[in-house]
């Protein structure tokens, strides 16, 4: 071999042993977590019930999947999480905006960020069903406790990506219109605004996604949408009517998601 | 800018620059995005029966859970390391078996590792149907296929680490340069080698930080399936609202914190380190 090329090879730091120590820490981590875990495989009526699903969805009820005239059909269940979804991500992010400011260093000081970073990471960890829970009190079960839950769960993830696009501003049309004599209003007008605009836009349509997702577990608690119908169903092991729910259900985040990534990708190509 | 039927209906403003050329200015789309918004907003509104003065009224419900958890329940602590490891392990065992399950999805996936629109379509249908299903609802179909307890939470997240992590490495692969695979080709290595030497590098870092991050995030979906009987802490969550003990209620979502925090930083740590 060349010789430059072997010196520069001898140059690479040797990291066997970091390697190998993560290595084993990850293969310990398996073993324990193999340990508690019981691999229990089928429950014995499980391959019955597995069948029973699978011909369930191949076989859905369809006067159900196409009840469009009353509340209980499919389609207005699917419209009525659409709705859950979209009024959550809006409020979400609405409230996301102030708290991405203060979550940003480069905004406020250090101790300030850090501190809405804490209460950030609090409110993202407890769990929805938890919201929902303490919004029915409020609201009534219903799907006006399922938007206010949406609400407080999308801050989290929405504010943290919001404040990655205020750290990535970039200052160097700041500087030119100062160079320009702008004034600070025409500076956020022209310089800051449009390039927020259309990310936040963007981050905001990335969570309506997940969130039309999250919005079946709402309905474990009764915070209205498709999910309590779901696993109503599937508890009384209907599994006709499982299936025509989870085809609309997959109908429906199929298109948002082949949606979403179309106008993301406008918006981020201008 | 392409003309579009809105540009017809609301013309251009046209300028005259000082060398006499004409420069058209597409009017805004900015009210036209707003109206659809504001209508889907109204009638979202509608549907959903939001009504603002309730939170005014009755908002202090909220809080009077939130103050019950004060001060957690300091008894109970003992009681919630069982299912909190449960919890950790079920995501653990189901982000790894998911995450190395996703290579030969991705692989299949990508249109410029396999040359076969076919079988690309098909998986990549497979991966995006996999991840319509909300995790809760796989873990309810896996507790009745394998019965009560964390094996159908290890599933349900295996599942849904496996449609996570596919998905954004088949778009991860197919975005890599593939000028280094075919000069290795060239110097004579085989498709395997070339392989080895000219992606496994370029995708590695990002594969192992999607994966951490899929684990960071699985923790926090692992706490909530003991709601459907998935074992871990939403069984404990779940028993204990029902008896309305909220110090205990308050106990368990502190640990939970804890522990999500410290994890989270450690996979911050190696991501950072990864990037």
């Amino acid at each position: 071999m060349n010789k430059a090329v072997q010196l520069q090879l001898e140059k690479e730091p040797n990291r066997k042993l970091y390697l190998s120590t993560i290595g084993i820490i990850l293969a310990a981590l398996l073993v324990w977590s193999f340990m508690g875990v019981n691999i229990t495989g089928f429950d014995p009526r499980g391959t019955q019930i597995a069948s029973n699903i699978f011909w369930g969805i191949l076989s859905p009820d369809l006067a159900f999947l196409f009840d469009f005239r009353t509340a209980g059909g499919v389609p207005y269940l699917l419209f009525e999480t659409i709705a859950i979804a979209f009024l959550g991500t809006i409020f979400g992010s609405l409230l996301a905006i102030p708290i991405s400011f203060l979550m940003s260093p480069s905004v406020v000081s250090k101790p300030v960020a850090f501190v809405t970073r804490l209460v950030v990471i609090f409110i993202r960890t407890i769990p929805s069903l938890v919201y929902g829970l303490m919004f029915i009190r409020v609201t009534g079960p219903g799907p006006y406790a399922g938007v206010l839950t949406m609400s407080l769960t999308s801050i989290g993830m929405i504010s943290r990506l919001y404040v990655d696009v205020i750290e990535n501003l970039d200052r160097g049309v700041l500087e030119a219109m100062t160079s320009m004599g702008c004034n600070t209003y025409e500076k956020i007008r022209y310089g800051i605004l449009p390039q927020l605009f259309s990310n936040f836009l963007s981050v905001t349509i990335y969570r309506y996604d997940m969130n039309l997702r999250d919005a079946t577990i709402l309905g474990l608690v009764g915070a209205g949408g498709i999910g309590a119908p779901l696993i109503f169903a599937m508890r009384s092991y209907r599994w006709n009517e499982v299936g025509s729910i989870l085809i609309g259900l997959v109908i429906l985040i199929l298109a948002v998601e082949i949606f979403s990534n179309k106008l993301r990708s406008k918006l981020v190509n201008g | 800018m392409r003309e579009t039927v809105y540009d017809k209906i609301f013309k251009p403003k046209t300028y005259t620059l000082s060398n006499g050329k004409e420069v058209k200015q597409h009017a805004s789309r900015m009210p036209f995005i707003l109206l659809i918004v504001l209508f889907i907003t109204i009638v979202s509104w509608e549907v959903t029966g939001v009504d603002l003065s309730m939170i005014r009224t009755r908002g202090y419900q909220f809080i009077v859970i939130l103050l019950a958890m004060f001060p957690p329940n300091l008894n109970f602590m003992s009681n919630v390391w069982g299912p909190l490891f449960d919890t950790i392990q079920m995501s653990l065992l189901g982000s790894i078996a998911g995450a190395l399950l996703a290579i030969p999805f991705a692989l299949l996936s990508s249109s410029n590792i396999i040359r076969n629109q076919l079988l690309n379509g098909f998986f990549k249908l497979f991966l995006s149907i996999l991840r319509t299903l909300p995790t809760l609802v796989t873990a309810l179909i896996a507790t009745f296929i394998f019965g009560l307890g964390t094996m159908a939470g290890t599933v349900a997240i295996f599942i849904f680490t496996l449609s996570y992590i596919g998905k954004l490495m088949y778009e991860h692969i197919e975005n890599v340069d593939m000028g280094a695979f075919e000069a290795h080709e060239s110097m004579g290595l085989s498709k395997v080698e070339a392989f080895r030497y000219a992606i496994v590098p370029d995708v590695m870092p990002t594969y192992l930080s999607v994966s951490l991050y899929a684990f960071e995030g699985n923790i926090r979906y692992a706490a909530i399936l003991g709601y459907v009987g998935a074992g871990g802490v939403g069984l404990l969550l779940d028993e204990r609202l029902g008896w309305r003990d909220y110090p205990s209620v308050g106990m368990v979502l502190l640990i939970l914190m804890l522990v999500v925090f410290v994890i989270e930083r450690i996979s911050e740590y190696f991501r950072m380190k990864l990037t």
